[in-house]
C-alpha cells in the first residue's frame, strides 16, 4: 500500500490544500477538536472525534436556498448559490464515513436534494481509521469496522507511516494528486496495529449491542411500549443529541421578509423542539414522550423500513458523550429491547 | 452517603411521607448518570445512585414535579437548594408537594476532564484518597481528583442549605469563593480583547438549547425563541449577531434569578463559559445595589425588582465603560 512517513503529515496537507479547499480536525483551545480549513502549521487532532459531526460539509446548518424579489405582479427568482469549491475532508472516522451513505439516501433519493447533491459531488472524503476507540464506540452494532473505513480514500496509521488506498475513481483521482509524496510501504506492522484495533473493538463495554431485535417490521412492538415514559422523563428538550448527531437530517425551511424581498432559509431542526414538524392544524406530537420517542424510532424502526434496513445510526456515540442528562440511544435499546 | 440515601428514601416512601424520589440513575459507564424518579424500593435498591458524578441539579424537575398528586422527595445539594428556593420565590415550584432532604454537595467530577488527558475506553472510575484511579481496555490510569472535578464545583459558593425539610451529614457554610477572579479578568481587557474572547467562544454556539433548558430560572411555559408568533423565533444562528444575542439576551432574561448553579456551562457541548455571562451580572448587581444571592431566601425582594431612591442612575454603566 502506498505510504507517507507520519512526520511528513505537513506536506501532504500542504500539496492537498495547494489545489483544493482542505479540511482537517485540529484541537481547539478548550481541548475539544473540530474540522478547520487548513492553514500552514495547524496540526491533525489526535482526537478520536470532532465535536460536530462531518455532516456540516455536505448538510450544513444553515443556508439560505433561494431570494425571491417582488417587482409589481413580478416575482424574481434568484438562485444564491455559490458555485461550490472541490474540497477534500481529511481524517473523517469510520462511523461518519458511513453516516454519508444514510444521508445519501435521504437527500439523492428523488426528488434529489440538489443543495447536498453539489457538495458531495465537489467533495471527497479520506477516512482514518480508529487505533483508540473509546468506551462509548458501538460502530460495531451496524457493521462498521472501525479498522477499515469507507470514504473515497482511507488512512491507517501504524504508528510511523500514514498508509493510503482509494476505494473509488475520486479517491483514486485524490492519490493522483499527492502521488509523489507518496511509496509504497510494508503493511505487515500496519497488520498488527490493525489486528490490536480489533481486539479493543471486541472488548468495549458495548461491543454485545445487537440490532438484532430492531428493524422495520418492529414498529408494533415498540410504538406503544411503556417504557417510553419512563426513558423520555427526564429529556430536557434540547436539540444535542440531535445536533451532534451524523445521521440526523430533520431541517426547517422558513421564508423570511427581508423589506425588499423573501428570502428563503432552511436550518437543521429537531424533533426534540416543542415546534417540530408543527403544521397548520397543529402539532401532531404533544408531550416530550412523543417527541423523544420520534427520534429513536426514526433511527430504530422507521429508517430501515423505508431503506432497505438500514438503521439510521452509525453508532459514533456522540450522543451518549455529549447528552446533558446521559440518556441515548444505547439505554433506550437495552430498555426498550423485546427479544 | 448513597446506601443511607437509598434507606432514608425507602424509608420515607414506607412511611407514606413521600410516594416518590426525584434522584439520579446509574448508567452504562462510571459516569453517565440520568436524573430519575424512583417510586419503590425495588427500584431504588437497582439504580439509585449518588457518587462522585452526580452533578446534574434536579430542581428545575421539581416544577412539573410538584405540580402532580402526592409528594415526592428530593434529595437536593447545596448549590441545588438555592436554585430550588428561587422558583418558591417565584412560585413556580409547589413548596408543600416536595419533601427536601438536604444532602452533602461536591465536588463533582467532569467526566469531560478525564477524558481530555487521553484516557479512553473507560470502565470504572474509583476515587482514593484523591487520586482516580481509572480501569481502561488499555490499562490502568490514574489522575488526581481535583483535576478531574467540574468547573463549577471548583469555585463552590456555599456548602449551606438554604431550604431543606431534612439534612444529612454536617451542614457547612458560604463559601468565600474565587468565583469572579474570571470576571474581573475580562473586565480588565480592553473591549476589543473582550469582544474577540466571546467571538471564540460564542462561535461555537450550535443552538442546541441545552444552556436554556437545564437552566432552573429558565422556566417560561414557552420561550420567546421557540415562539413562531414571538416574530424572533430562531432555531439557528445564521449569523454571528444571533450566535451573541441569544445568550446575552438569555443572560439578562435570568439576571437577579441566576443562583450560580453552573449548569448552563456544565451542560454545553461545546464548553462555552457561558456561566462567566451570569457572573458578571451577579458582580455588577452586587456593586450597584449592594450584596445580593439569589435564592438565599424565598421571601426578599430582588434588587431588579425593587425600585430604592437611593438606586444608582443608570448611567454608572456608561461613566464604567470608558477606558
Amino acid at each position: 500500500m502506498l505510504k507517507i512517513s507520519l512526520d511528513k503529515l505537513d506536506k501532504l496537507f500542504e500539496a492537498i490544500s495547494a489545489t483544493k479547499t482542505l479540511y482537517i480536525p485540529t484541537d481547539r483551545e478548550d481541548g475539544a477538536a473540530e474540522y478547520r480549513k487548513y492553514e500552514s502549521g495547524m496540526k491533525l487532532s489526535s482526537a478520536l472525534n470532532t465535536v460536530r459531526s462531518a455532516k456540516d460539509f455536505f448538510f450544513p446548518q444553515t443556508e439560505n436556498l433561494v431570494d425571491f424579489k417582488m417587482d409589481g405582479k413580478n416575482i424574481e427568482v434568484i438562485d444564491v448559490r455559490e458555485e461550490s469549491e472541490d474540497f477534500v475532508i481529511f481524517g473523517v472516522r469510520a462511523c461518519d464515513a458511513r453516516s454519508f451513505t444514510i444521508l445519501d439516501k435521504v437527500f439523492l433519493a428523488e426528488p434529489v436534494d440538489s443543495y447536498y447533491k453539489n457538495r458531495r459531488d465537489h467533495g471527497t472524503v479520506v477516512a482514518m481509521a480508529c487505533t483508540r476507540p473509546a468506551e462509548t464506540c458501538f460502530c460495531g452494532t451496524f457493521g462498521i469496522d472501525a479498522a477499515a473505513p469507507e470514504g473515497d480514500a482511507a488512512c491507517y496509521s501504524d504508528g510511523e507511516s500514514l498508509f493510503i488506498e482509494a476505494h473509488n475513481e475520486k479517491g483514486q483521482q485524490f492519490i493522483d494528486s499527492i502521488a509523489s509524496l507518496l511509496k509504497d510501504g510494508d503493511t505487515s506492522k500496519l497488520e498488527e496495529v490493525r489486528a490490536k484495533t480489533r481486539e479493543i473493538l471486541k472488548k468495549l463495554p458495548l461491543a454485545k449491542l445487537t440490532t438484532d431485535n430492531f428493524g422495520g417490521d418492529k414498529l408494533n412492538e415498540y410504538f406503544n411500549s411503556d417504557k417510553w415514559g419512563e426513558l423520555s422523563e427526564s429529556c430536557l428538550g434540547c436539540g444535542t443529541c440531535t445536533f451532534v448527531c451524523p445521521t440526523c437530517q430533520c431541517y426547517d425551511i422558513k421564508d423570511f421578509n427581508t423589506g425588499h424581498g423573501i428570502k428563503r432559509f432552511r436550518c437543521w431542526d429537531s424533533c426534540m423542539y416543542s415546534d417540530f414538524t408543527k403544521m397548520a392544524h397543529g402539532n401532531p406530537r404533544l408531550t416530550q414522550l412523543e417527541r423523544f420517542r420520534q427520534r429513536f424510532m426514526h433511527k430504530l424502526v422507521y429508517f430501515p423500513a423505508n431503506n432497505n434496513g438500514e438503521f439510521g445510526c452509525v453508532g459514533c456515540g456522540r450522543c451518549l458523550a455529549k447528552c446533558p442528562i446521559s440518556m441515548n440511544i444505547v439505554k433506550v435499546m437495552k430498555a426498550l429491547e423485546v427479544k | 452517603m448513597q446506601e443511607a440515601m437509598i434507606n432514608k428514601a425507602k424509608q420515607l416512601l414506607a412511611d407514606g411521607v413521600v410516594d416518590r424520589v426525584i434522584g439520579w440513575k446509574r448508567g452504562e459507564f462510571a459516569y453517565d448518570i440520568t436524573p430519575a424518579v424512583f417510586t419503590s424500593a425495588e427500584e431504588l435498591d437497582e439504580s439509585f445512585v449518588y457518587d462522585d458524578f452526580t452533578a446534574a441539579n434536579v430542581s428545575k424537575y421539581l416544577v412539573k414535579e410538584s405540580r402532580k398528586d402526592g409528594k415526592v422527595l428530593a434529595f437536593l445539594k447545596p448549590c441545588d437548594t438555592y436554585s430550588f428556593n428561587q422558583l418558591v420565590k417565584e412560585h413556580r415550584v409547589v413548596r408543600e408537594n416536595v419533601y427536601i432532604v438536604g444532602i452533602p454537595g461536591g465536588p463533582k467530577l467532569d467526566a469531560e476532564k478525564i477524558k481530555a488527558k487521553g484516557i479512553t475506553g473507560i470502565l470504572s472510575v474509583k476515587n482514593e484518597n484523591y487520586t482516580l484511579k481509572i480501569e481502561t481496555v488499555y490499562g490502568e490510569e490514574s489522575m488526581p481528583f481535583y483535576e478531574a472535578v467540574l468547573d463549577k464545583c471548583a469555585s463552590c459558593k456555599s456548602k449551606k442549605h438554604v431550604i431543606y425539610d431534612e439534612l444529612m451529614g454536617e451542614e457547612g457554610d458560604v463559601l468565600d469563593s474565587n468565583r469572579f477572579d474570571m470576571v474581573e479578568k475580562l473586565e480588565n481587557m480592553t473591549a476589543q480583547e473582550r469582544y474577540d474572547f466571546w467571538r471564540e467562544q460564542l462561535s461555537k454556539c450550535i443552538r442546541c438549547n441545552a444552556c436554556r433548558n437545564v437552566c432552573p430560572a429558565c422556566t417560561c411555559e414557552k420561550c420567546v425563541f421557540d415562539n413562531p408568533d414571538s416574530g424572533i423565533e430562531n432555531k439557528a444562528p445564521a449569523d454571528s449577531f444571533e450566535e451573541n444575542m441569544f445568550h446575552i439576551i438569555r443572560a439578562f432574561h435570568v439576571a437577579g434569578r441566576c443562583t450560580d448553579c453552573g449548569e448552563c456551562s456544565r451542560v454545553c457541548p461545546q464548553n462555552i463559559p457561558l456561566h462567566l455571562l451570569n457572573r458578571k451580572f451577579i458582580k455588577d448587581i452586587n456593586a450597584f445595589y449592594g450584596e445580593y444571592q439569589a435564592g438565599e431566601d424565598a421571601v426578599s425582594r430582588a434588587p431588579l425588582n425593587e425600585y430604592k431612591q437611593n438606586d444608582c442612575e443608570a448611567n454608572i454603566v456608561h461613566e464604567r465603560g470608558v477606558e
